[in-house]
């Protein structure tokens, strides 16, 4: 039938609505990176000595390092002398002190995306920090975060304020070594958010950071580090976007995470950096490394992500569940559309006595997308009666799409439980003729199917990003049938 | 529509799976406020002309024309039937995981009432109606909150299409076998929410296996399918007499007049 068709090719052609580019100046160091370079970023950003030392440790090292290649993903080879290491909106120099002294086209770039920072200020409750290219822009609601000794700030300015905390922290769940776009991390990372819940306190909003590629041919280098003391609570969603370019551009963020005795991070991610254009051209290269480590007994750490963006997308948000009796749970939905190929999962460390952890894993393929969970489940001698369970589901949409599992289990301790359950579908013809038998669109039918197999994991996200990423879901997959 | 006016005209229709030939020359008039009865042996493509008439991709119309309110149903897609007011009560409901059946149901009403130019109802209106239905039709309320069909008993899928039915209130309703797999009770509400449900704009066909529905629900017209074809037709009367003696001499009653026809 013709009329539907037509229907899908016209969606096919539908913009990545997040994909304008803001008009501001740039204050960037030249291409390429050598020592130099990190010196410039270190001395632009005003660093103390052990922040440099660091850095060059971490560049020293990445020289000896090569590009890992074992993902089932296809790219050409990175050039890493032609991307810009930092990009700050101009005349930045100093950071503004409240919202009234940020750009006002920076603003409109966010309010742009949905993200009103004075609208979400005041009404929505959730405290934002907004990373554009290269640094923070603003930090909504600090003060009442003060308050409770939280500390919510730009990573560059923990530096600055915290650097007993940073020097504490920094590196001890992804060390500088840890792997080659991680140890790049570590050289040029240029900003991203800092969070420190001091004990007993249960952070009383969402915490939000929202990254935005702006500048060409730019790789974005934030580091995360969120500190929850003991019996800590707090709550974290990160947003991404960027401008739609034909060339692609490298996204290599480290995310740690540290939960000690009795605390809980819960870490969400909606991740919809542009994915490339239709014939495969373009999109954010998002290579990162995210891994938390439960440090004491009782400790949680969950990681939520919906990944819907990217051109390819390689992580593997990760529990070290070093205290007894602590929890490390992964849920995810992995999207992959036209010619985006995803690489991601988990990895579950167990080594405290009773240590719990849950993987659901949803991954959708549609068009020529490539989708793959790969998974470790490690029980140490030490990990008595420790529990797993993985569930991986595939859904297919076409004959042209993957889905790939590649699940590791790695029992060393013999009262271990570990289960893991796996299946692979393609969207029902049957299902998608029932819904249209009762009046539904067949592209409002498939993306409530999708949205159906994703239900358990968005059931994780907090209230207004589960709507959100419902929405994303049904615009990343329109089109995607026929 | 008023009663007595034409819903659907079938004429010499012909349809395939694949090169296989099912449907090999139906006739059928069914007008508004009349309901009609499909009977038959199993493979005799009762439930491949529901399928057609409903628009299902897998079969072929190969020759023949279907005119539903006087349009060629046939240029229509499935969903602009569905939304034209013709509903298919399927034989095997589908599962979709991860749906919530009250969602689905408001959905399907709402592009239903949006294709007529009518307002959405909203979430109270559209809550009390669906309340109203399933008291017709003795349903726990938690249904509506379960994911469509996932975990239902046969019983609950098939009135769970009833339902649907009775909610959307279709111009015509093709009740495919929906009473295979119910108990008694369950067919009594059935039948009962299908005749509250008949008026002189509606217009019901239902394929199905055994008399015993028929007996709840009266039909105006009984036809017998065999081989892809309408057989014979008759009143009310016949779905009785089919009981008692079964399909076989239908069969060759058509056989004997199938070769006096080629003679």
């Amino acid at each position: 039938m013709s009329g539907p068709e037509e229907k899908i090719r016209r969606l096919i052609k539908k913009k990545y609505p997040a994909g304008f580019i803001t008009d501001i100046g740039e204050d960037a160091v030249p291409p390429g990176l050598d020592e130099d370079i990190i010196q410039l970023i270190s001395a632009k950003k005003n660093e103390p000595q052990f922040m440099l030392e660091w850095r060059l440790r971490a560049y020293r090292h990445w020289l000896s390092m090569h590009e890992p290649t074992w993902a089932q993903v296809r790219y050409d080879p990175i050039d890493y002398q032609d991307i810009v290491y930092y990009s700050a909106p101009a005349g930045r120099e100093a950071r503004p002190k409240s919202l009234a002294e940020v750009d006002p086209r920076l603003l409109e770039t966010y309010e742009k995306l949905g993200i009103p920072l004075r609208e979400q200020e005041v009404l929505a409750g959730i405290a934002v920090d907004a990373v554009f290219d290269s640094v923070s822009v603003a930090t909504t609601f600090k003060d009442r975060l003060s308050e409770l000794g939280i500390i919510f700030c730009p990573f560059s300015e923990a530096v600055q304020a915290h650097p007993q905390l940073v020097q504490k922290y920094l590196g001890t769940v992804v060390p500088y070594t840890d792997n080659f776009f991680a140890t790049l991390n570590s050289a040029v990372f240029s900003d991203g958010s800092f969070v420190y819940v001091p004990p007993g306190v249960r952070c009383p909003m969402e915490l939000s950071t929202y990254f935005r590629i702006n500048a060409a041919k730019t790789g974005q280098f934030e580091r995360t580090l969120i500190i929850a003391d003991e019996g800590a609570c707090v709550s974290y969603l990160e947003g991404c976007t960027a401008p739609m370019r034909d060339e692609n551009q490298l996204h290599a963020a480290v995310v740690e995470l540290i939960a000690l005795k009795d605390a809980e991070i819960k870490y969400s991610t909606v991740q919809n950096w542009y994915p490339g254009d239709e014939e495969g051209r373009g999109g954010i290269y998002n290579f990162v490394t995210k891994r938390g480590a439960c440090r004491g007994d009782r400790a949680k750490i969950s990681w939520t992500q919906v990944e819907t963006g990217s051109a390819i997308t390689w992580k593997y948000p990760s529990c070290i569940l070093e205290g007894d009796n602590s929890v490390g749970e992964f849920y995810s939905v992995a999207l992959t559309s036209n010619y985006q190929q995803a690489d991601t999962g988990t990895k579950m460390i167990h080594i405290g006595r009773d240590t719990r952890s849950t993987i659901l894993s949803k991954g959708i393929s549609a068009g020529h997308g490539q989708n793959s969970y790969r998974g470790l489940v490690k029980v140490l001698k030490g990990a008595m009666g420790a529990r797993n369970y993985t569930r991986c589901d595939s859904l297919l949409l076409g004959d042209k799409c993957g889905a790939h599992t590649f699940p590791h289990i790695d029992v060393r301790n013999p009262t271990a439980k570990v289960e893991h359950e796996a299946t692979t579908s393609k969207i029902g013809e049957d299902q998608l003729f029932y819904c249209r038998q009762r009046g539904l669109s067949a592209e409002d039918a498939v993306s409530m199917i999708v949205n159906g197999f994703c239900k358990q994991v968005f059931n994780e996200l907090p209230m207004e990003f589960a709507v959100e990423a419902q929405r994303l879901l049904s615009v990343s997959l329109e089109g995607a049938i026929g | 529509m008023n009663r007595g006016q034409g819903m659907l005209s079938v004429t010499d229709l012909h349809a395939a799976i694949g090169d296989k030939p099912i449907l090999t020359g139906i006739d059928l008039e069914i007008k508004a406020g009349e309901v009609h009865a499909i009977m038959g042996p199993n493979g005799s493509g009762k439930s491949t002309l529901a399928y057609v008439l409903a628009g299902h991709e897998h079969y072929k119309v190969t020759s023949g024309t279907i005119l539903y309110q006087g349009r060629d149903l046939t240029r229509l897609n499935p969903e602009e039937r569905a939304r034209e007011g013709l509903f298919l009560a399927f034989q095997y409901p589908i599962e979709i995981p991860g749906v919530s059946n009250i969602y689905l149901l408001k959905a399907a009403l709402n592009a239903i009432r949006k294709h007529r130019g009518q307002a959405e109802l909203d979430a109270m209106e559209f809550l009390s109606l669906v309340k109203e239905k399933m008291e017709w039709l003795s349903m726990e309320e938690d249904l509506l909150y379960r994911s469509v069909n996932e975990g239902f008993s046969g019983g609950e899928k098939k009135l769970n299409e009833v339902l649907q039915l009775a909610v959307l209130e279709p111009r015509l309703a093709i009740l495919d076998e929906t009473d295979s797999g119910l108990d008694i009770d369950a067919l009594k509400l059935v039948a009962e929410a299908v005749n509250r449900l008949r008026s002189p704009e509606h217009a019901f066909l239902i394929v199905t296996h055994y008399q015993r529905l028929l007996d709840y629900i009266i039909p105006d017209y009984v036809h017998v399918m065999s081989h892809g074809r309408i057989v014979k037709s008759g009143g009310s009367t016949l779905a009785l007499e089919l009981e008692k003696r079964g399909y076989a001499w239908i069969e060759q009653e058509a056989a004997r007049e199938a070769k006096a026809g080629a003679k």
